[in-house]
């Protein structure tokens, strides 16, 4: 399509060039007619017929035009908050997955995703996999993408969707399918590290009203689901890595690494506590 | 033809004298008075460029910060103000202001008109943008703008923790802006059909003249849909209404239909005009008439209707049914065809001519080798699967500003260059032309290609920054050198503009050698033609022999001002034939009170200051009574007068043929559509919900038609009236109106009172609410009717409104089918609709 585009700019440019030179023989109002008519109409009209078939043509494949036969094996229900993702993995047998900011994909498997808001409109992007589909309150999109080969990818959020709409992202890790399958089974169990020291440092400090740890008493649904957050490719929707000093500067100070973020500051708590409070969280693998 | 003969040189000298002082510009503060297009035309122009250049520094800044990753030069949220202004600014305060700007400029020299119809309308249009864009700009300085992106999708933009005053000021200020914008559209579309010079047929209007109607008339179609969804945009924001509110049955995509429906004829609205200068700029370099002359037109018109038809492909990604994809896919494809014959057009008529060439070519051609890009890229995205992966990123900012900036910007320019010798008697510098072209040009490609990339590797639009190492880093820096590359040109462009040039010699008027009328005027008088010639070509001053000469020599009509009266000649719709002489308002305060007390309503409303918003209001009413007593509808000293050439026009004509029944027949099509936008919302929700009433009340059936009844009745009794005024009987008349205004009022207040007394309440769901809508908009312009009723009353008293000048009658008594119309949609709709449920 881009050659296509530069020989037509290149043909039309060539020809006012052409058109403006002195020394030129002065073509007859017949003949520039004619220009008109071939130019301006009818091979435009041929081409772009042909380009508007061949999209039409694709579009059922990338997109059903009505709701798939085939049920797709697995469904991932993603949900876009002010600044990041919750996830919620639907395999076909067994009970859903909670998660965030992150999505694992069996590679070669058709995925349904359905996309919703709980409060502003957000757009779900994966540009390697597939296009974007938009996230609106009020109405459920659905979107299914196949991953063809294995590997780690990085989504944004595109939709204008506030302050920190820049520091919305997430991680897509392409696994193989017995691998993806052993992952999410591990998922659902609470991490080795739950009952690791630093633990009851997070209960303490009021951290469950918002998240979840699986296996603790921490069960909030407000913020990201962070039971595994240890093993994550990235911390905070794709802005930063998973280790402990990020993890530590991020419970001191949210606002100012992510500006108009849920999540209340605890800089005031010790020093000691915070990056004990990270360590532990660092350990949820 | 023979020509037309010439007076005594010493009548000819007492008759310029008279039109001099008829014509004269104000001096002092009263300078700022004046209503002539010609100053109006340059106000307007500077101040939209001067919006232009605020909007340009927020770019750069913008640009600065991005140039490298992981940037802190400006914080999250200025960003995102600053990226939400330099789009609302650039889009509603400079390209469509700048085209009713050159419009209001040019248009009646084109013609051969001495003003436009209302000047003092064009005034008030100028000082409305003024108030309103400064209003607008202001707030970024206290850290009040907008900041939800120049679409202001809900509920980003409805959340008033996040948008605080910001998107009010968004709202109300554009909301001003665009009420002026169709205040200027029904001008130039009264202007180009009634104030032709006689003998200037359709089918020999400038090519300019056309696109402007086309484009006025997008105007009158476009923007109602958007004060229509401002207002229910504002009524959630203000009052809780829950139109974009899913939790209680409101939907944010109805905000996208509306804001999209309006946005995407805007890019044609932009586009068309600037490709009207083209129009009168090629010709006049090919030195030769334009080839296909109805190819273009058609296309023009084919281009406005088709641009009504692609709205839905800026919301490819929200979920659609496919099978409107494909429709709108297509028909995004289909407008290539007329925009390609414009292209050719020009093509094949500077093939066709000797073409010579300067500056404005070179800006004209640059913007052509931008524009087809932007077109090439966007037929790349108007195919859904290939915008499922462009769509809101950084390839798209690339698409939009080839088509902006090669469509709109480059053009404008080829017309600043090529029009000033027509303001000032003098040329701008080819040098610095040349100089600040390439500057351009090669910044503006340096700045936009790498985007097309970045968007390709993923970019989003609208971040404030990005992390590195994504593949975005040098593409981001390189655009920020061209950015600055591209704003250095047209700071080039403005030292040429404002350079002193009072050394330089004035050159002699038409110095391109251009055919049309435009360049007959004389730049340093303010009379416009100083005679209005008779038309019998499509580029007369090459075609009429002698034109100028004879026009100077006062040999055609209206050569005088005896009565001291401004005037201009309106003309048949088609064929131009002389109707009648008119009277055009002259100086005045009252255009500048109504503007800034409707300013201030605006204002008032944002910060839900009430008093002050009723005060003003009042004031505002006030100022546009009085102008239109003063000002309009006035009965002449005499019925006709000989305006030259053995023909006696009259001086005062109603109904159909009078410049004030086109204006408001315009004006009431512009507010019918705003109307229907807002019916188009109700049955939106009746499609989106299983059951739209939610299980609340309606407003019953007895309430809505009995005031259905009301307002048939009123408009029977209006019929009658203007029968029983053409008869003769100015009682019986009275009568009528009286009865008419009674019912008016009950039937409004009957209106209301059907969801009322069913308990209806508009915050508890959007089913009440856009009932309620419905029902107070037509009550407000029940309201609007009784003034105008009074107002007649008040004139038929005066004597100002008798059977032989029935101007105010005709123009009330055709509110009044419209509103009728409104009315009864309005209560068939809320009162027997859901009975079909």
């Amino acid at each position: 399509m881009a050659i296509a585009g530069a020989l037509i700019w290149a043909a039309v440019i060539g020809t006012l060039i052409y058109a403006t030179r002195e020394r030129r023989r002065v073509q007859s109002e017949h003949a520039a007619g004619l220009l008109i008519l071939w130019g301006g109409a009818i091979i435009p009209a041929l081409l772009l017929g042909l380009l508007l078939g061949y999209a039409l043509w694709l579009m059922p494949d990338i997109r059903p035009w009505s709701a798939p036969g085939e049920p797709a094996g697995l469904r991932i229900e993603v949900e876009g908050e002010q600044f990041w993702w919750r996830v919620r993995y639907h395999p076909a047998d067994g009970p859903p997955v909670d998660a965030a900011n992150e999505i694992r994909l069996p590679v070669g498997e058709r995925v349904e995703f359905t996309l919703t808001s709980s409060d502003v409109i957000h757009s779900f992007w994966i540009p390697v996999l597939g296009g974007k589909m938009d996230m609106i309150p009020g109405r459920t999109n659905r979107l299914t993408l196949r991953a063809a080969k294995t590997g780690t990818y990085r989504g944004p959020c595109t939709e204008f969707c506030g302050t920190s709409h820049a520091l919305m992202a997430f991680s897509v890790v392409v696994m193989e399918p017995d691998a993806f399958r052993d992952w999410l089974a591990d998922e659902a169990r609470p991490s080795p590290g739950a009952g690791a020291p630093g633990g009851e440092l997070f209960i303490a400090n009021g951290c469950p009203a918002c998240h979840t740890v699986r296996g603790t008493e921490a069960t909030g649904a407000v913020g990201p689901d962070l039971s595994h957050v240890g093993s994550r490719e990235t911390l905070a929707a794709g802005i930063m890595p998973v280790d402990v000093e990020a993890i530590a500067s991020f419970i001191s100070k949210p606002d100012a690494i992510k500006p108009g973020a849920q999540m209340p500051a605890f800089g005031m708590l010790p020093e000691a506590d915070i990056a004990a409070i990270a360590a532990y969280l660092e350990g949820l693998k | 033809m023979k020509p037309p003969p010439i007076a005594p040189e010493e009548v000819r000298r007492a008759q310029e004298k008279r039109l001099r002082d008829v014509w004269e510009t104000p001096s002092g503060w009263r300078y700022w008075t004046s209503v002539n297009n010609t100053q109006v035309g340059v106000w307007y122009t500077a101040t939209a460029f001067a919006f232009m250049l605020f909007a340009g520094v927020l770019a750069l800044l913008m640009r600065t910060q991005l140039a490298v990753p992981d940037n802190d030069f400006l914080s999250a949220d200025f960003f995102n103000q600053a990226f939400t202004l330099h789009g609302t600014v650039m889009m509603f305060l400079f390209a469509v202001p700048m085209f009713e700007a050159v419009a209001i400029y040019l248009l009646p020299p084109m013609l051969g008109a001495r003003d436009l119809p209302f000047p003092r309308l064009s005034a008030f249009g100028f000082w409305s943008f003024l108030i309103g864009g400064a209003f607008v700009c202001g707030s970024i300085f206290f850290d009040a703008a907008p900041n939800a992106g120049w679409f202001m999708y809900p509920p980003l933009a409805t959340d008033k923790q996040y948008s605080g005053i910001g998107a009010d000021i968004w709202l109300l200020g554009l909301s001003f802006i665009e009420v002026a914008s169709i205040a200027a559209a029904v001008e130039l579309i009264v202007g180009t059909m009634k104030c032709r010079a006689p003998g200037m047929r359709v089918n020999m209007m400038p090519l300019f003249a056309w696109y402007l109607l086309i484009v006025a008339g997008m105007i009158l179609f476009a923007f109602p849909p958007l004060i229509a969804g401002d207002l229910l945009f504002e009524l959630e924001r203000m009052f809780d209404w829950p139109f974009f509110d899913a939790a209680r049955g409101g939907d944010p995509i109805l905000w996208q239909h509306l804001f999209w429906i309006f946005g995407h004829p805007e890019v044609y609205i932009i586009f068309l005009p600037a490709i009207a200068l083209m129009a009168m700029i090629v010709p006049t370099f090919a030195q030769r008439p334009i080839v296909g002359y109805s190819w273009i037109v058609l296309a023009a018109v084919g281009t406005g209707f088709l641009s009504f038809g692609l709205w839905v492909h800026h919301m490819f990604a929200t979920g659609l049914p496919q099978i409107s994809l494909a429709f709108f896919s297509a028909a995004s494809e289909a407008v290539v065809i007329p925009t390609g014959v414009q292209i050719f057009v020009f093509i094949a008529t500077l093939l066709a001519g000797r073409v010579i060439f300067g500056v404005p070519m070179l800006f004209g051609a640059g913007g052509l080798a931008i524009f087809i890009i932007g077109g090439l890229t966007g037929v790349m995205v108007a195919l859904a699967p290939f915008d499922w992966q462009a769509h809101d990123t950084y390839f798209i900012v690339a698409h939009l500003h080839y088509v902006l900036i090669g469509g709109m910007l480059f053009p404008v320019v080829a017309g600043l260059y090529y029009f000033y010798p027509l303001v000032d008697g003098r040329k701008l510098s080819d040098r610095l032309g040349k100089i600040a072209f390439w500057l351009m040009f090669v910044g503006f490609n340096v700045a936009f290609f790498p985007m097309h990339l970045s968007g390709l590797r993923g970019m989003p639009r609208r971040v404030f920054t990005y992390p590195e190492g994504l593949g975005w880093d040098w593409l981001n820096l390189i655009s920020t050198i061209g950015a600055y590359v591209f704003a250095a040109g047209f700071l080039v462009v403005v030292f040429d503009v404002l350079r002193p040039k009072s050394r330089q010699p004035a050159l002699e008027r038409n110095p391109w050698n251009a055919g049309t009328l435009e360049w007959i005027n004389e730049p340093d008088e303010n009379w416009g033609v100083r005679s209005i010639p008779l038309i019998e070509s499509r580029y007369p001053a090459w075609d009429q022999q002698d034109l100028i000469r004879h026009t100077d020599e006062g040999r055609f009509y209206l050569p005088d001002a005896e009565e001291g009266r401004r005037e201009t000649l309106v003309t048949s719709v088609l064929d131009a034939e002389p109707i009648y002489c008119m009277r055009v308002g002259g100086n005045a305060v009252s255009p500048i009170v109504a503007a800034f007390a409707l300013g201030a309503v605006f204002i008032a409303l944002t910060f839900e200051w009430w008093v002050a918003t009723a005060v003003s209001a009042f004031v505002t009413l006030g100022a546009i009574l009085f102008w239109a007593w003063t000002g309009t509808a006035e009965i002449p000293e005499k019925p006709g007068k000989d305006i030259g050439l053995g023909l006696t026009l009259p001086l005062y004509r109603s109904g159909p043929e009078s410049v004030g029944w086109w204006a408001m027949f315009i004006t009431m099509v512009g507010d019918g559509t705003a109307f229907g936008s807002l019916v188009f919302g109700y049955f939106f929700y009746w499609t989106i919900h299983e059951d739209f009433t939610a299980g609340t009340a309606g407003p019953g059936v007895l309430w809505p038609m009995a005031a259905l009844a009301c307002f048939v009745a009123a408009w029977l009794l209006m019929l009658a009236a203007r029968g029983v005024n053409a008869r003769g009987s100015a009682i019986g008349m009275r009568l009528a109106v009286g009865a008419a205004l009674v019912l008016t009022a009950v039937g409004s207040l009957t209106g209301l009172y059907g969801p009322w007394v069913h308990g209806m309440d508009p915050t508890a769901h959007v089913y009440p609410a856009i009932v309620w809508v419905l029902v107070a908009w037509t009550a407000v312009h029940g309201a609007v009717g009784i003034v105008m009723l009074l107002y007649c009353l008040a004139r038929s008293f005066a004597g100002k409104l008798t059977t032989a000048h029935d101007i105010d009658i005709h123009n009330v008594v055709l509110f009044w089918h419209f509103l009728t119309v409104t009315a009864v949609t309005t209560f068939a709709v809320v009162g027997l609709f859901p009975l079909a449920l």
